[in-house]
Order: structure tokens, then C-alpha cells, then sequence
């Protein structure tokens, strides 16, 4: 399956996929060379608003872990088990077979049922049946992938999952406006939670995934809001003399490490979201930013310049010895935990290119993992497969995400403005 | 492998009877238990959007080209006053001496004028990371201000603001781009 390695697959969703709002298209521009053949029959439906099976194939085909069987190539297309020919599939090399029902059960409901095969050796590997109602479909597609996913990788999917990023419109001019927006996954149901003409940055989900903290400079100076996703209501939780930055929430949800710069120089503190009470938790000369809690929340990772370039450092979250963790390139900035703590992905800079790397705990050992100029922003998604992270290129810059061992790369390319700093939700 | 377990070889016609009641055991647990409790944050968020956070009436900047308004100094180009950007080379702070007199003649005003206030908006270019850019254009600012300070400014008609990587000058991917958003806007505050 080498072919599938360097091959540009573009799947653009607004063209099959009816009645959508497509903030984005995503291309698979590397996928792993062991990439499992999967065939996904079209779902037979009676004029549902979304079109189910070809969100999932979009899904699937999406995480790189896949190749999909394209809709004509089909020896035939059962909706039935019973109609399933085993043979057939066999002799058209698929792996795996998909096929599914969609029926309007009135009152906006739908009753939606799809079975997983194994296609040599002829047995069901899934099967579920289940209802939604129209405005839940593709959220419905998502989960189906999300199950489909873990059954043949033993991974946890993330289709269902959503993600936070700064758009800008305008960005070359006086007008420009800026959004913070979450969107699902794949990009599609994009939804602004705030906008402003001073810049917005560094969302942060909270670990429920209910909240998401934010840097405004709406009032012309550095603050951090904390809003609330379903009420649309927030809480200016800081903003004092100088930088207020960098929010991060630790992982039980209580406390946000952030950077505030009142005594002097950008040091990292906590506060504790329901005394707010602050502690001071760097005390150098130096810039100290970008912290980032590890997920037992016993350690704080953070960017500090204090031996000339900018490093990433580790200190207990309760405080005391600050200890060097990256000693290779000239710039490592941004580091942030992948979800069992064994690395951290961070942006690694060698004086002319900015990309991201992943740095085995065990041995500090470091990985680049891509190719940019530019790369910054990598966010782990929440089964640590993949990364997400914003670049740029030819004076555009678009949302990219890399698996952890380099082999899966994708490109997620908006209709409109700049995007960056992408965050991917719990 | 864990997928021969779950796999019971019989005769396609027996299996599918098999899947539908596997199809039926899982039913409503998956359903009502996951997706629907979901389904709240579309409309949600969509709530929350309409309540609205847009800040664009209150944030927008209104005093852009403030000094220009001050007196014709501020717009002779051969008045360092005329000059209200100061420029920074790469992962520095420093000043450079070209600018001496640019912030001399700032601080002069200033001192003659106690009751007129300026922001010192720093700014980096777009290479590394975003939260350290502003850290880094909060140095170039403070680095004007002692300077100023140092020539008799009071603090109090100083304020500071870092914007880091935010809000370049100029748009572009390139040195000749990077080299101008690597600044300390001198911005004058309406009195």
C-alpha cells in the first residue's frame, strides 16, 4: 500500500455531502503505508438531511488509518446483512465492510442501523442500531466513526470530538475582526463564542470540555475571560498591570496556570477558580510563560528564557525546583502534555524554521515531526494520536494536524481568513 | 487477536440473525446514554453566540493617528516626533541607536507636556510562539520606557501593552515583513 504515502487526497465535503456548512476541507497529504482497505455501502435512506455513510467515509478516510473503497468501485450495495456476499468483497480486496440504514421515524426523529464486517472471515465485528434527531445526525456520524475507529485500531476516535481556534477576518486591514470559534472535528458547525477588533488568543477547554478560557484585549489591555459554552456567559477572571496570558487549566478543572507580568517580569502563577486566590509559582528575571499542567497535575511545564533562548522548564505545581527539561535547538517554546504524560509536543526552532516536535519523557529524546516554517499552536488530540497545530504558508495560514509518530499528515483548509492557534476539545 | 474472540464462525445466514440481536442489545444503552446527552451544545453554544460577546463597538481603537492632531512637529519628517515606531532586531530588546533620538524627542515632549499620557504598544514578528511573542514585545515596550524614564518622563504618563505577534504592521511570511512588526508603537492617548 505504498501508493497511499505522498498520494494528495482531497476530500472536499460540501460536495457530497448535502445540506452542510463547511468551514473546511481537509486533505490527507501522508497516510501510513498500512492503511486498511474499508468499504462504507451508502446508507439507504429516505431523504434525511444529512447523508450519513459519507460523513463517516470522510471520517475515516480523514484519520489516515484507512483507504476507502470509492462508491463506484462497489461490487454491489447491500443495506442488509442478509444481502451481503462475502465472496465478492473478498475478490475486491476489502478488509472490512460497512452497510447501514437510515429511517425517518416521524417527529424529527431517525432510526439509524449499521453493522461492521469482517470480510475474510465473513462475521459481524459490529453492530448497532440507534436514534437521532435531525440536527444530531452528523454528531450521529461522528460517534459511528468513533466506533468503528476503536473496533479495528483499538484506538479511541475523535471524530466526535470539537475543536476552539482564532479566525481573523479582514487580517490586512483596519476592519479586521476576530473570532474565537469551535467547531466539530471535521470542521463543520463552526460557531463564534466571541468576537472582537483587539486581538484574541490561547483558548483553552476546560477537562469537561463546558468552558473555555480566553485572552481578550477587547478593553485595550491583556485579560482572560473564562465563558461558559452552553450559556454563552463569562468571567473576567484576570487582568492586571502588564501581560495576562497563557491560560491553562489544570486537569481537574479547578485552578488555571496563567502568565502575569505585575511584579516585573512574566512569571507563572495559579488561580484557584472558586477562592481566587493567586500563587506565585516562578519567581526568575526572566520571561517565564506558556505553562502547561501534566495530567496528574503534579507538574507544570513552562517556557523560560532564562539561559538566553527561550526552553522548556518543569517545576511542581506546588512549587520549588525548576528544572531544565530541553537542551537540542535553539528555541523550544509551548510545550503541553500528550494525554498519558509520556511526551511532550512542543514548537522547536533552530533559528530559521519553527515545527513541531515530540519529546519522549523517558529519554528527552526529540522527534520533528513537520516540515513548516512556521509551525506553532500543537494541541494534542484526546487519545494522543494525533496533533493539531496551526501553520502557515505562501502568506496563508490554515490548521494542520500530525500523528504522533509523523507517518499521518493532514491539512484542514478554511474557506475564508486566517486561522490559528487551534485547540481540540476534551 | 482480540477480533477471533468476538468472532463466531458459522454460516453467513446464522450470523446475520446473530448480528441483529447484537444490533438489539446495544440499542438504547449507546443511544439516550451518549448521544443525546450531547446534543445540548449546538444550540447551546448557538445561545451563547447569540447572547453575544461582540466587541465591536466599545474595542474600536480611536486614537490611531492621535499625535498627528498635536502640532506640525508630528508631522515634519525631519522632527524625530514625526517618528513614533521604534524597530527591534530579532529576539532582542535592545534599542538600537538609531532610535536615541526618536525616543529623546518623545520623552522631551512628554516632560514639557505632564498632563499628555502614551501607550508603548510592542509587537514581534510572527516566528515562534504566540504567548512568548508577547512577553517578548512587552520587553521592547518596558526597554523604551526606562529609556524615557531615565530622561525624566514620569511613569505615570506611561502605559504599556504587549501585542506580541497580534497585530502585525505588515503582512507577509518574509524578513522585509518580519523586520517591520518587530516595533514599539509610540501611540499618543487623547488628553
Amino acid at each position: 500500500m505504498s501508493f497511499f504515502n505522498k498520494v494528495l487526497f482531497l476530500i472536499a465535503f460540501n460536495l457530497f455531502v448535502q445540506n452542510s456548512h463547511a468551514a473546511l476541507t481537509i486533505e490527507i497529504s501522508e497516510g501510513v503505508s498500512s492503511a486498511l482497505p474499508v468499504a462504507i455501502v451508502p446508507f439507504s435512506s429516505t431523504g434525511a438531511p444529512v447523508n450519513i455513510s459519507a460523513v463517516v467515509n470522510a471520517d475515516l478516510e480523514r484519520s489516515g488509518y484507512f483507504k476507502m473503497m470509492a462508491e463506484q468501485a462497489m461490487p454491489s450495495k447491500p443495506n442488509a446483512a442478509s444481502a451481503v456476499n462475502f465472496n465478492e468483497w473478498q475478490a475486491a480486496s476489502q478488509n472490512y465492510l460497512v452497510i447501514g440504514q437510515l429511517a425517518d421515524a416521524g417527529g424529527g426523529q431517525y432510526n439509524i442501523q449499521f453493522q461492521l464486517f469482517d470480510v475474510y472471515k465473513s462475521g459481524q465485528l459490529l453492530g448497532y442500531r440507534m436514534t437521532s434527531t435531525a440536527a444530531d445526525l452528523r454528531k450521529t456520524a461522528h460517534h459511528i466513526s468513533d466506533l468503528i475507529f476503536e473496533k479495528l485500531t483499538g484506538k479511541k476516535g475523535v471524530f466526535s470530538g470539537r475543536i476552539a481556534y482564532i479566525t481573523t477576518t479582514n487580517p490586512a486591514s483596519k476592519q479586521q475582526s476576530h473570532q474565537l470559534q469551535v467547531a466539530d472535528a471535521d470542521g463543520f458547525n463552526p460557531q463564534t463564542i466571541a468576537t472582537s477588533v483587539e486581538p484574541l488568543m490561547s483558548p483553552s477547554w476546560s477537562p469537561d470540555g463546558k468552558k473555555i478560557a480566553y485572552v481578550s484585549f477587547e478593553r485595550k489591555t491583556a485579560a482572560i475571560y473564562v465563558q461558559t459554552l452552553a450559556s454563552g456567559e463569562r468571567a473576567r477572571v484576570a487582568e492586571f498591570p502588564g501581560i495576562n496570558g497563557a491560560p491553562a487549566w489544570s486537569p481537574d478543572g479547578t485552578r488555571l496556570a496563567l502568565t502575569l507580568s505585575k511584579d516585573g517580569s512574566p512569571d507563572i502563577f495559579i488561580l484557584n477558580l472558586s477562592t481566587h486566590a493567586l500563587t506565585k509559582l516562578t519567581r526568575s528575571f526572566s520571561i517565564d510563560t506558556e505553562p502547561s499542567w501534566s495530567p496528574d497535575g503534579n507538574s507544570i511545564v513552562f517556557t523560560s528564557d532564562r539561559g538566553g533562548k527561550p526552553q522548556i522548564y518543569i517545576v511542581s505545581s506546588q512549587g520549588g525546583e525548576e528544572k531544565r527539561l530541553t537542551f537540542s535547538g535553539s528555541y523550544n517554546a509551548r510545550a503541553s502534555f500528550s494525554p498519558d504524560g509520556r511526551n511532550l509536543v512542543m514548537v522547536h526552532g533552530n533559528g530559521n524554521d519553527y515545527r513541531i516536535a515530540v519529546m519522549d519523557m523517558s529519554n528527552k529524546s526529540i522527534n520533528v515531526l513537520t516540515s513548516g516554517r512556521s509551525d506553532e499552536s500543537p494541541s494534542f488530540a484526546p487519545n494522543g494520536s494525533m496533533i493539531l497545530y496551526a501553520s502557515k504558508k505562501g502568506g496563508t495560514a490554515f490548521l494542520s494536524a500530525v500523528s504522533i509518530d509523523g507517518k499521518i499528515q493532514q491539512r484542514l483548509l478554511f474557506n475564508s481568513g486566517e486561522v490559528r492557534e487551534p485547540s481540540w476539545g476534551p | 487477536m482480540k477480533l477471533n474472540k468476538t468472532i463466531i464462525a458459522l454460516a453467513i445466514s446464522a450470523l446475520v440473525l446473530s448480528a441483529c440481536s447484537d444490533t438489539d442489545e446495544k440499542d438504547t444503552s449507546l443511544l439516550d446514554g451518549n448521544l443525546n446527552a450531547n446534543s445540548g451544545i449546538n444550540d447551546a453554544s448557538t445561545s451563547g453566540l447569540n447572547k453575544g460577546y461582540g466587541m465591536n463597538g466599545s474595542a474600536m481603537s480611536g486614537n490611531g493617528d492621535y499625535a498627528s492632531t498635536l502640532g506640525p512637529e508630528f508631522n515634519d519628517p525631519n522632527n524625530p516626533l514625526s517618528k513614533r515606531t521604534i524597530y527591534f532586531m530579532l529576539d532582542s530588546s535592545e534599542v538600537m541607536p538609531d532610535f536615541i533620538n526618536v525616543i529623546s524627542a518623545h520623552s522631551q515632549y512628554l516632560i514639557a507636556n505632564p498632563a499628555q499620557h502614551i501607550t508603548l504598544e510592542g509587537n514581534g514578528d510572527e516566528r515562534g510562539s504566540r504567548e512568548y511573542n508577547i512577553a517578548l514585545g512587552e520587553q521592547r515596550a518596558k526597554s523604551v520606557a526606562s529609556l524615557m524614564k531615565a530622561r525624566g518622563v514620569s511613569e505615570s504618563q506611561l502605559n504599556i501593552v504587549s501585542y506580541g505577534e497580534e497585530k502585525p504592521a505588515v503582512l507577509g511570511n518574509n524578513e522585509a515583513a518580519w523586520e517591520k512588526n518587530r516595533r514599539v508603537e509610540v501611540a499618543y492617548q487623547p488628553r
